[in-house]
């Protein structure tokens, strides 16, 4: 009798437990695979790319600015007085693919580029990867004349490459790093200390301050391929600063290129003499495409 | 009396077999509403996952923050990063009762208009709430549906003044979910 009982009890106490049991652990199966989003406020650092993307069907029109040399002095406003600037329009194609063109002044310089995200950051489940591996490449021309008595003046002559593999992880909320090894290649270069293959390494940091505001640096280390007597590492240093569809990114600099060409083989100034500049990129974004989301549809 | 005590255990048994169904889903949609006449702001999860006791009436939902989806993705940047803060808070969930469930009601297929109480938690906050909502029963699957308003303030997420007019102040929350029987 005692063992009936017991198998009774047994039998009936998951009808009586059932009310107290976490239902949701019954179909809880855990380790869902979320990916990590926002370790850049932006698509760059300040002047490279970064891990961040876009989004699908994401205009994205790019404001430009790098003014002169702080050290130029009152005379010259601190480098308020002139301005190199790069009109750009980014488009995402899909979450993980972005084209973009742009212009810039300096060298009367027109620029393409696509990027594609392989791999994305990502918590739980199988296969999540710790860091997010970005490809970039992109190609530039210069529409400047040649000079009267230039030597080389084919199309060809204009052209310079590049192409990067962007490697970033969002460590905390606040803290993100990628390290982005990266080859130019340049048709023409301007003198025979040159090559025509630079080799660099760019590092960017940011440390988000605030949920709308973070401190960002942008560094790029040249390997090789560069007269290291003329050139400099550009090294950008300042805040993002977001507000709606906006995000400005106000900084100090040593370079004035805007383009990956530009700014790691074209940057002198040496932030050791006080050649720095105050710039700034503007970022709006429009989504094109279907208008309707409906609700539960 | 063996007779007896035997007959009501296998009866108990039968009962939390043909009465004590759980039903489950997975892929149950989310959605809200919380725009202005100056931006349309709709998102959709289609990712909710939730399971109903048909015995108790107990019924509980779990939403990832990051499963829902904007048709502007800079939108979904911010409502992740700056609004909801869904690393800290991954999940909104709801664990709840509808008080005017009958077990019975699952025998016979129809359309049951329902009431829902329970605690919503949503940004790390918990908050009683009710609505009314409807279980369209047929055979072995559930049909639930129901649509609530959410005053954003209620959960500490915090909107900063200017885009306070853009962003209503209550969102309206619409489930939608298909369950299936839990084996």
């Amino acid at each position: 009798m005692k063992f009936l009982t017991t198998i009774c009890l047994l039998l009936i106490a998951p009808v009586i437990w059932a009310q107290e049991a976490d239902l949701l652990s019954l179909v809880d199966s855990g380790g869902q695979k979320e990916y990590v989003t926002g370790a850049f406020k932006s698509s760059r650092v300040i002047n490279g790319h970064s891990v961040e993307f876009i989004g699908k069907n994401v205009l994205d029109v790019r404001i430009l600015h790098r003014f002169g040399r702080i050290s130029d002095g009152i005379g010259e406003f601190f480098g308020l007085d002139q301005a190199a600037m790069r009109m750009g329009f980014d488009y995402g194609l899909g979450k993980n693919l972005t084209i973009g063109v742009g212009r810039s002044t300096a060298e009367k310089e027109l620029d393409g580029f696509i990027k594609y995200r392989p791999i994305q950051q990502a918590t739980g489940g199988k296969g999540a990867s710790p860091v997010s591996v970005v490809l970039a490449a992109g190609a530039a021309l210069t529409t400047q004349k040649f000079a009267a008595d230039a030597k080389f003046t084919d199309t060809k002559h204009r052209m310079a490459y590049y192409s990067e593999v962007i490697i970033g992880r969002k460590f905390t909320e606040a803290f993100s790093l990628q390290v982005s090894p990266t080859y130019v290649h340049r048709n023409l270069v301007a003198s025979q200390t040159d090559d025509n293959d630079t080799y660099a390494v760019g590092i960017g940091g940011r440390l988000k301050l605030s949920k709308r505001v973070a401190f960002v640096a942008d560094y790029h280390y040249v390997v090789s391929g560069l007269n290291k007597d003329l050139y400099k590492n550009p090294l950008s240093l300042g805040f993002d600063i977001e507000t709606g569809g906006h995000v400005f990114q106000l900084h100090f600099s040593n370079a004035t290129g805007m383009n990956e060409k530009a700014f790691i083989t074209n940057t002198t100034d040496s932030w050791g003499s006080g050649e720095i500049r105050f710039g700034f990129n503007l970022s709006r974004v429009f989504t094109i495409g279907k208008k309707k989301n409906t609700p539960g549809s | 009396m063996k007779k007896t005590a035997l007959a009501l255990c296998m009866l108990l048994v039968l009962a939390k077999a043909g009465l004590a169904q759980k039903y489950f889903t997975k892929n149950g949609t989310v959605s809200f509403e919380a725009g202005t006449a100056l931006e349309d702001i709709i998102a959709t999860n289609k990712t909710a996952a939730s399971v109903l006791d048909a015995a108790t009436g107990q019924i509980e939902f779990a939403v990832l923050i990051k499963g829902f989806e904007f048709r502007r993705a800079l939108m979904q940047e911010h409502f992740n990063e700056n609004y909801m803060e869904s690393s800290k808070y991954p999940k909104a969930v709801f664990k709840g009762k509808i008080v005017n469930l009958t077990p019975a009601l699952f025998q016979k297929p129809g359309n049951y208009p329902v009431t829902v109480k329970g605690v919503l938690e949503i940004h790390g906050v918990k908050k009683e709430i009710t609505t009314s909502g409807s279980l369209a029963i047929s055979g072995t699957t559930v049909q639930a549906l129901a649509k609530f308003p959410v005053t954003i303030a209620d959960y500490k997420i915090a909107i900063p003044g200017i885009v306070s007019d853009k962003i209503a102040k209550t969102a309206m929350v619409s489930v939608n979910c298909n369950y299936a029987v839990l084996k």
